[in-house]
């Protein structure tokens, strides 16, 4: 293979990689905080381009508008199906949540399919997405930069959050000791609430970099993505902010490498994907960040 | 109640249900029979499940997986030959099965068979992890088995699945499948095994220190978990009649966990009436979904609307009953003899007296 070919899908990896990530910070958030997988992620992800999509087309909204206002509606999505579904189990046995976790799941993407219908949408794209940027032989979409610059943004801006300011303390006390945490007077409802409503808030900006990438809606389009960041959230360590960044990464650019390398054996893509999940949890059960927590007896 | 006297009333309690089999056989339309026919399944599964997880305490996601190779497994066996030259487009069948031809009950039985050879494969290196994990590294394994069936069209025909499978599956095959399902699996959990089981899934260390083998335990309970769905997976094609591998799909690993969560965790009872109420309502939202009048209003049929009000209603049942319908209790004859006694106390002591 020649050298600008591996550059070519290496870029494509890199962005591909960083749209995982974006997604995979909420699962991680949520899980380090309230010890859930919370499968409706994936949801709240399809959702995002969808707003986006009815914003340009319904309310004739400019497209940078109409980004925000998806943004900050899947946001409150987020923090709504936290506050109906799982925080009235907050003391319930985990896997009544996990199973609520599942109902939200199923009723996003059915209220979808009754809203949205299921025919496939095309997102409509703003010029300056459509360009292509050519460095000698490799050509790059501009839609694979903005992924790349555009999730370092956010992710710059998370981790400022999480280390540098009293909110993201809260988070950070919660997760280690949410009882403890209460007695510090830290605002535990209040504090999940912004952990969803952030969570959500980068999925969306994954699911639009998403669909302006792949542009075509359709309800049950979270499935996949959903699963493999909430994967990409295990093999970094789940829990851990920085570990999703890099399972994230790790994922894709595997997924876009294992298909460039092995063309032929493309069909089993995913289940490449599977199998690195499969073997880190085997050889590092806590993931490659993870911390190795002994079990006391 | 005696030992003897409980024998006596579960074999009329079966031959009750013999009968009412028999009359549903007969009387029933095929639509209603389908209903009956998948709760029955969704009982098996949901039992089998029930093992691993709700009385070994180990997390499995992979139950879809199993099922797929079940399902492939009889309709490969089942289909006669010269049909299946026939419907394989994509690339001629492989050999062995180009041939084979084997009576349904033989099939289901190598159904479950290579489904928990599957299990122990799959079984011996990954239940080493726990909890969240565990549950991740069977869905990726499930996942896996659907990929490869996706990908091997010279034995599944690929994505275009496989058609026109006989309906073996009538309420004869799928009650019995049940009943056999909780017969072992409660012979299982009150034996020794069962008490290591459940020992394992209220604290893996105090296990271990007494003296239980765990590796051993959660295997075998993983494996047996695994026999069972994979013949409710044969079961299962021989009703829809029609199998590919988008059929199983993680989703259908989560319709059988509700069930078993919905049941009540460790209550076999729970499971069994979780699992027909899942499928009936599940169907009798049916028309919700074509349309209808509210006085003036008319509501047009909006596809969809079925699975909206199923997963705000499953939402629903999860926020207010947390520990499931049965909450972990158990049916028993004792239990009734009890109940009845507290609803009728008077006729229940003089009977009683006069004896």
């Amino acid at each position: 293979m020649s050298l600008h070919l591996v550059l070519q899908n290496l870029a494509n990896g890199l962005s591909l990689g960083s749209l995982y990530a974006l997604i995979a910070i909420g699962y991680t958030m949520v899980y380090g905080i309230l010890r859930l997988i919370n499968f409706a992620h994936g949801e709240i992800f399809m959702l995002a381009p969808y707003f986006l999509f009815y914003g340009v087309l319904i309310f004739h909204l400019p497209w940078w508008a109409s980004i925000i206002v998806a943004i900050a509606l899947t946001a409150v999505t987020g923090m709504l199906s936290e506050r109906i579904a799982y925080r009235p189990l907050r003391n319930a046995p985990r896997i009544s949540v996990l199973i609520s976790a599942i109902g939200v799941s199923f009723f996003l993407q059915n209220l979808a399919i009754v809203i949205f219908t299921g025919i496939p949408k095309s997102v409509h794209r703003p010029t300056f997405f459509k360009r292509l940027f050519q460095f000698g032989e490799i050509r790059i979409q501009s839609t694979l930069f903005a992924s790349v610059i555009v999730s370092a943004i956010f992710m710059t801006l998370l981790i400022y959050i999480v280390y540098r300011t009293k909110t993201g303390l809260a988070m950070r006390s919660i997760s280690t000791d949410i009882e403890t945490s209460r007695l510090m007077a830290v605002d535990v409802d209040k504090t999940i609430s912004i952990t969803f409503a952030i969570g959500s808030a980068l999925a969306a900006v994954g699911g639009i970099l998403w669909g302006l990438r792949f542009p075509q809606l359709f309800p049950l389009m979270g499935m996949m993505p959903g699963l493999k960041a909430f994967i990409a959230a295990v093999v970094g360590g789940i829990g851990n902010i920085p570990g999703a960044m890099l399972g994230g990464l790790i994922l894709g650019m595997s997924e876009i490498l294992f298909v460039a390398f092995l063309p032929a054996l493309s069909g089993y893509r995913d289940a490449f994907i599977f199998a690195i999940l499969i073997l880190i949890l085997l050889l590092k059960p806590n993931g490659i960040l993870g911390k190795n927590i002994q079990e006391k007896v | 109640m005696k030992k003897q006297n409980e024998k006596i009333l579960t074999i009329l309690a079966l031959i009750v249900l013999g009968v009412l089999v028999y009359l549903a056989e007969n009387n029933l339309d095929a639509y209603k029979l389908r209903i009956l026919n998948l709760g029955a399944i969704y009982a098996t599964l949901g039992v089998s499940l029930n093992l691993i997880y709700g009385f070994t305490g180990q997390f499995s996601l992979g139950h879809a997986g199993f099922m797929a190779i079940g399902a492939y497994v009889t309709s490969l066996l089942v289909l006669p030959p010269y049909y299946k030259e026939m419907i394989y487009i994509l690339e001629p069948l492989a050999w062995p099965f180009t041939v084979i031809h084997t009576p349904f009950v033989v099939a289901l039985l190598l159904s479950g068979l290579f489904a928990a050879i599957a299990a122990l494969i799959i079984g011996l290196p990954v239940l080493r992890l726990k909890g969240d994990y565990l549950g991740i590294a069977t869905l990726g394994f499930a996942e896996i088995i659907r990929i490869i069936a996706n990908n091997i069209p010279q034995i599944t025909n690929g994505a275009l699945g496989i058609k026109g499978i006989p309906e073996f599956t009538n309420l004869w095959w799928t009650v019995g499948v049940a009943v056999v399902t909780i017969y072992i699996i409660k012979g299982l959990i009150e034996s020794s095994y069962g008490r290591a089981l459940m020992a394992i899934r209220e604290n893996e260390i105090a296990a271990e220190v007494i003296g239980v083998n765990l590796t051993y335990h959660k295997v075998m309970s993983f494996t047996i978990s695994a026999f069972f769905a994979g013949v409710a997976g044969g079961l299962f094609a021989c009703l829809l009649t029609t199998i590919d591998p988008k059929a199983f799909m993680f989703v259908m690993t989560f319709n059988i966990l509700i069930v078993v969560v919905m049941g009540g965790l460790g209550s076999i009872t729970g499971t069994v009436l979780a699992a027909f109420l899942f499928n009936f309502s599940l169907e009798y939202l049916r028309p919700i979904e074509a349309g209808f009048n509210i006085g003036p209003i008319i509501i047009p049929a909006i596809p969809g609307l079925r699975m909206v009000t199923f997963s705000a209603l499953l939402l629903i049942v999860i926020l207010y009953m947390k520990n499931g319908l049965m909450g972990g209790i158990e049916f028993s004859w004792k239990g009734l003899a009890r109940f009845i006694s507290k609803i009728f106390p008077n006729k229940k002591s003089s009977e009683g007296s006069a004896r």
